[in-house]
Parts: structure tokens; C-alpha cells; sequence
């Protein structure tokens, strides 16, 4: 078994492309659920539309990368808008169960044969990022040392979302260590409250879906610079890893997110490497190696009941301030 | 409730508020609160069903009654918490038809609720300063630039500190709301009320589980309401309080109300003893209220 070459792979994931989505998609679902108690099930279709949006703009509209990555994120803010007119008047089990069809009916969009000129159903779309890479100001090569050793293009996607990164968790520490947070963590406790205070609680719910779910469009949007982008990305099971990114780091936190993503993505790709290695080492009472890559999920499912029962408020997140269970 | 919960100070009543005979409905002289044919049913249950009701302006006016009375989904449909079927009110001569609640409490009509929502995950100070109105760092875009909200901010902290002080739990402001006691929670939803710089505070059952010592300084914190010039309308059981602290007494029962007056002569309304504070605990609710006729006892 190569322990050296495992844990050499799984470093790379430390600042992988992918990190940064999930960072970006936990921050938003942070605000949603952390800050403003929305129980928002369907941040996969959120970030769907950023990475649709970004590829189709391009390839659809020959727009610049720029522009079209401004079409995903517009995307998201419809979608929140439609997502939230009908269902945030209501309690919040209903956001979970809407949001959680409506990202499904997004994929389905995506993949259906229907707008296979658009879409790419099955196949999904690629070959949309040469604009986005010929302003990669890096010249052709390898940077870095190893485990860290990778192409230019890559080093591009890897500066543009962590400069993406930096910016939104900028934008959300500030916003929720503001009267207007305030008001938010108001309503994740008592809405009724909120409103006899004379606060409109509409509004402010509404503001926070759309911020989410654009922090959640962001994360599709780096994931579709970093490779292509398939309907198959998207299903409901990339929500609930968010949802355990989260909520290892801490819902009701800033920086639990981040360090959530890093830990849960650094953690998958060791297992992802560790278990198959494993049992080819027979090690595994005669699993296979495609059987054992298996056990990674199964390793998720069971750490994110473990943090749910004995530490629901997350590696940052202080015992008082959100316990998951009220 | 025991009887060394008086005020410290007897409390000046305001007296002359009404117009003409004190009965259901009576016009008051200066009313801030005018409910007109106010309806609301839920299914088939009528809860609540008033014709006409003043609230007096600068007094402190309680609405008693028995449970089930209607007195807490009238403070609802009054609030905008709740719209009644039919009925028009206004609140200081603006109808307040089809007004939500939150554009209700931004006129200047506060109430607080008969299980009280103390933000529990929120220090005491952060649910202080959630009841000041008009803040420039509430709104989305400002938020993101604190020099345009921090001076306005430490000037709400100071009058946050203020109350709390006034109300006994400035000690407490870093801690969170959910460590506070019961009474406590019900004075710091008090204060987080009166941020609001309130012209009508609506107190739905202050002293409900709040021991006698505290009761006494919510009485006084109430009666500091009205020499504040603020009027006050609260729903109370305990009628020590009420005769202690009223000006006005409003009695409902079966959603109607059936009796007005000053608390003393209220309390000798033979209406009232019977759906009410009691002596006649075996006649039907609806020989009080006129609703069914009853045959007469030997």
C-alpha cells in the first residue's frame, strides 16, 4: 500500500478547485440556514445555475467569460425570487421541501432531450473555458512544489475562486456583524418577535435567499471553470455534502464553512484513496476496490449524524449560539 | 396573588375619560384606539365579536376576561398578527384595515406576547438594540459599510443601557437571552418594547409567572409608561393589579364586550362577578352574555 502517494493526492485537495466551490456553496447555505434559520434543501440547484448559467453564456450567447459568469449569479437571483415569493410567507419545513423539488426540477431541465441545443442533456456542456483561459496571465507550465504542483490553468481557476473566496467571506462577515445580521438572527429565532418590532420580516428573509443561493451559484461557477459541466454534479446528494460541510465547520459561523469544506473534501479523498488501497491490499475481508471506494459515503452519512447528536454547533461554532435541535 | 405586590407609590388614576354612562362601547373623550364591528371566526367558533370599542388616550387601560374570552386574538387583530373577518379600526384616526404588523408597530403600536419571545440566542443588548426603529445599518447595502451605522449604533447602545438599567438587568446585557429567568425574559421584552419609542404599548399578560417582588416593579415600570405620556393596554388575571393600576377596565367574554368602567365600579358590575371573577361558578357563560336565557331558579 502507497500511505506516501495517498496522502500526497489527498493534499492536493487542500486548495483544489472543488474546495473552493464547496467553501462557496457552504458559506451561502450558512447564510441561509445559520444566520436566517431558511432551511434551504436545494443549494445544488443554485449552484447548477451558476455553472449553466457561466456555460451557456458562452456557448449560447457568445458572451466574454466575464459577463457570462454575471448571467449564472443573475440566474440564482431569479431562481430565489421565484423560489421565495410563494414559500417564505410560509414555515420554514415548507422552504425545505419546495427548495428540495425545485433543484431536482432544474436537473431535470438540464437534462431532458428537450434543450439538448442549450443544455447538452446527458453529455452536459465543455469546451466553453478557452476565452476564460487566455486570460490566465500565467505563462504555460508547472507551478508549485509537490503535493501542490500544477498547470497554469489550473493555478488561474485556483487564484480566481480563491479571490472569489475572499470576497464574499468578506462581504458575509461584515454583513452578519451588522445591525442587518442582527435583525437576521432575529428572525431565525422568532419571526413574530421580529414583526412586532416593527421589522419587515419578508423582506429580510428574501434578501438572505438571494445572497445564499448567489454565494451558492459562485461555488457552481468555480467548479465549471475547473472542469465541465453535467447535470450529474448536481443531484440532491451534492446538497446533503454540503450540508455536512457545514455543519462540521459550524452553521452559524463565518469561517466554519471554509474550514468545514477543506476538512470534509481533504477527509473524502483520503478515504476515497485509503479504503480501495486497502482492499487490494486484502485487508478488507475480500471487498473489492470498487466496493470499498463506497465505504467513503457511507463514513459521511455516519459522521454527519455524529455531528448533528453530540456537537451540533460545528468545529467553530459556540455551544449556546445555535443548538440544531430546538 | 399575595398582597405586598402593590406599587410603591399609590398610582394617580385618570379619571373623566369617558363620555356619558359607563356601558359596553362607551365613547371616550380622547380615544387612540377606535375598533368598529370587529369579527373574527375561526371554522365555526366565533372568537371574537365586538361592535364598538374605545381605548382611552395617556391611561392604562386592562382588558379582562375569562379564558377563551377572545382577548389575545383581539390583541392580534389589533396588531395585524391576525385580520378579522370583518370590522374596521383605526389607530390615532389612520384606518388600520389590511395594515401588516410590522407596518402596525412602526406607527407606533407595540405589543408584546402572552408567551413571551425573548430572542434566546441573542445577548440581552443585541435584543435591545433590535427594537430601535429607523436604523441606517439594518438596510442591505449600508450594512457592508459600518462607518455609515457605527455612531448611530453606540448612540442605541446607550439608550439600550438606559432601560436596562431602569428595568434591573443591566448586569445581564452580554449574556444570552436564553439564560434569563422567566420575569426576566418578560422585562426584557418590556424594554426591548419601549426601544421602539412606543405611543401605545399592548402588554398581553405581564405578570403571568412573574414572582411578587418583580411584579412590583413591573406595576411601576407600567405606571412610569403612562407619566411618560404613553398609553397602555394590557390583558391581566391578576385583579389585584388591575385594581391597583387601571384606569379604565374593559371586560370581554365570549368574544363580546360586556362590561366598561372605572376597575372599582366594574368590579361590582353583577355581570361581571358572574362571567368572571366568580360567584356564580355554576351558570353557563351564555346566561351572562345574553346568548342563551336560562329557566328561573327556585
Amino acid at each position: 500500500m502507497d500511505i506516501l502517494g495517498i496522502l500526497n493526492s489527498t493534499a492536493g485537495f487542500v486548495l483544489a478547485p472543488v474546495t473552493i466551490a464547496y467553501a462557496l456553496a457552504a458559506l451561502g447555505l450558512a447564510v441561509h440556514f445559520g444566520f436566517a434559520g431558511l432551511l434551504n434543501m436545494g443549494m445544488a440547484g443554485f449552484m447548477a445555475l451558476g455553472a449553466y448559467g457561466y456555460a451557456m453564456g458562452i456557448l449560447s450567447f457568445g458572451l466574454p467569460w466575464y459577463l457570462a459568469a454575471l448571467v449564472g449569479l443573475g440566474a440564482a437571483v431569479v431562481f430565489a425570487l421565484i423560489l421565495g415569493i410563494p414559500t417564505l410567507r410560509l414555515r420554514g419545513d415548507y422552504l425545505a421541501i419546495v427548495t428540495i423539488a425545485a433543484a431536482e426540477i432544474l436537473r431535470l431541465l438540464f437534462l431532458t432531450k428537450t434543450f439538448d441545443e442549450y443544455t447538452g442533456s446527458a453529455d452536459g456542456l465543455f469546451g466553453y473555458n478557452g476565452e476564460f483561459q487566455e486570460a490566465n496571465p500565467i505563462a504555460d507550465g508547472t507551478y508549485g512544489f509537490p503535493p501542490f504542483e500544477d498547470t497554469a490553468a489550473t493555478w488561474w481557476v485556483r487564484i480566481v475562486g480563491l479571490l472569489i473566496l475572499a470576497i464574499a467571506t468578506f462581504a458575509v462577515w461584515r454583513l452578519v456583524n451588522s445591525p442587518w445580521g442582527r435583525v437576521l438572527k432575529g428572525i431565525r429565532e422568532d419571526e413574530d418577535a421580529i414583526r412586532s418590532l416593527g421589522k419587515n420580516v419578508f423582506t429580510y428573509k428574501m434578501q438572505a435567499l438571494i445572497i445564499g443561493g448567489v454565494l451558492g451559484a459562485m461555488g457552481g461557477l468555480v467548479l465549471a471553470m475547473s472542469s465541465n459541466v453535467n447535470q450529474g454534479q448536481y443531484v440532491t446528494s451534492l446538497t446533503f455534502f454540503i450540508w455536512t460541510a457545514l455543519l462540521l465547520g459550524g452553521a452559524a459561523t463565518v469561517f466554519g464553512p471554509l474550514v468545514g469544506s477543506l476538512i470534509f473534501w481533504v477527509l473524502q479523498a483520503f478515504l476515497g484513496l485509503l479504503f480501495p488501497a486497502m482492499a487490494e491490499a486484502g485487508l478488507l475481508l475480500g471487498l473489492t476496490s470498487i466496493q470499498a471506494a463506497q465505504i467513503k459515503y457511507i463514513i459521511v452519512g455516519v459522521a454527519l449524524v455524529l455531528i448533528v447528536v453530540f456537537r451540533p454547533q460545528g468545529i467553530f461554532g459556540n455551544k449556546k449560539e445555535l443548538t440544531f435541535v430546538r | 396573588m399575595s398582597g405586598n405586590a402593590n406599587p410603591s407609590t399609590t398610582p394617580v388614576k385618570s379619571t373623566g375619560l369617558h363620555i356619558g354612562e359607563p356601558a359596553p362601547g362607551v365613547a371616550k373623550k380622547d380615544p387612540i384606539l377606535v375598533a368598529d364591528g370587529i369579527v373574527r371566526q375561526f371554522g365555526g367558533l366565533t372568537a371574537v365579536n365586538v361592535d364598538h370599542v374605545e381605548i382611552p388616550r395617556n391611561a392604562i387601560t386592562a382588558l379582562i376576561g375569562p379564558n377563551g374570552a377572545g382577548k389575545t386574538t383581539f390583541f392580534n387583530l389589533l396588531t395585524g398578527f391576525d385580520q378579522p373577518n370583518e370590522g374596521t379600526w383605526s389607530f390615532n384616526g389612520k384606518s388600520l384595515n389590511g395594515v401588516p404588523s410590522f407596518k402596525v408597530a412602526r406607527m407606533g403600536l407595540i405589543r408584546t406576547f402572552q408567551l413571551t419571545k425573548a430572542l434566546g440566542l441573542l445577548t440581552v443588548m443585541d435584543n435591545m438594540k433590535l427594537g430601535n426603529t429607523g436604523q441606517r445599518g439594518e438596510k442591505l447595502l449600508s450594512s457592508l459599510i459600518p462607518a455609515l451605522w457605527k455612531k448611530q449604533d453606540s448612540e442605541i447602545e446607550v439608550k439600550a443601557m438606559e432601560l436596562l438599567k431602569r428595568f434591573k438587568l443591566d448586569a445581564k446585557h452580554e449574556d444570552f437571552a436564553a439564560s434569563l429567568s422567566g420575569g426576566q425574559r418578560k422585562l426584557l421584552e418590556m424594554a426591548r418594547a419601549l426601544m421602539t419609542d412606543p405611543t401605545l404599548v399592548m402588554l398581553d399578560e405581564p405578570m403571568a409567572g412573574v414572582n411578587p417582588a418583580l411584579t412590583q416593579s413591573l406595576l411601576d415600570h407600567i405606571l412610569d409608561l403612562k407619566t411618560q405620556g404613553m398609553t397602555v393596554l394590557f390583558v391581566e388575571h391578576d385583579m389585584h393589579m388591575v385594581r391597583h393600576i387601571a384606569d379604565w377596565v374593559i371586560v370581554m367574554a365570549e368574544g363580546k364586550v360586556v362590561a366598561e368602567g372605572a376597575p372599582d365600579e366594574v368590579m361590582k358590575n353583577p355581570a361581571v362577578i358572574d362571567a368572571y371573577l366568580g360567584s356564580h361558578q355554576d351558570v353557563d357563560l351564555g346566561a351572562v352574555t345574553g346568548r342563551i336565557s336560562l329557566p328561573e331558579s327556585k
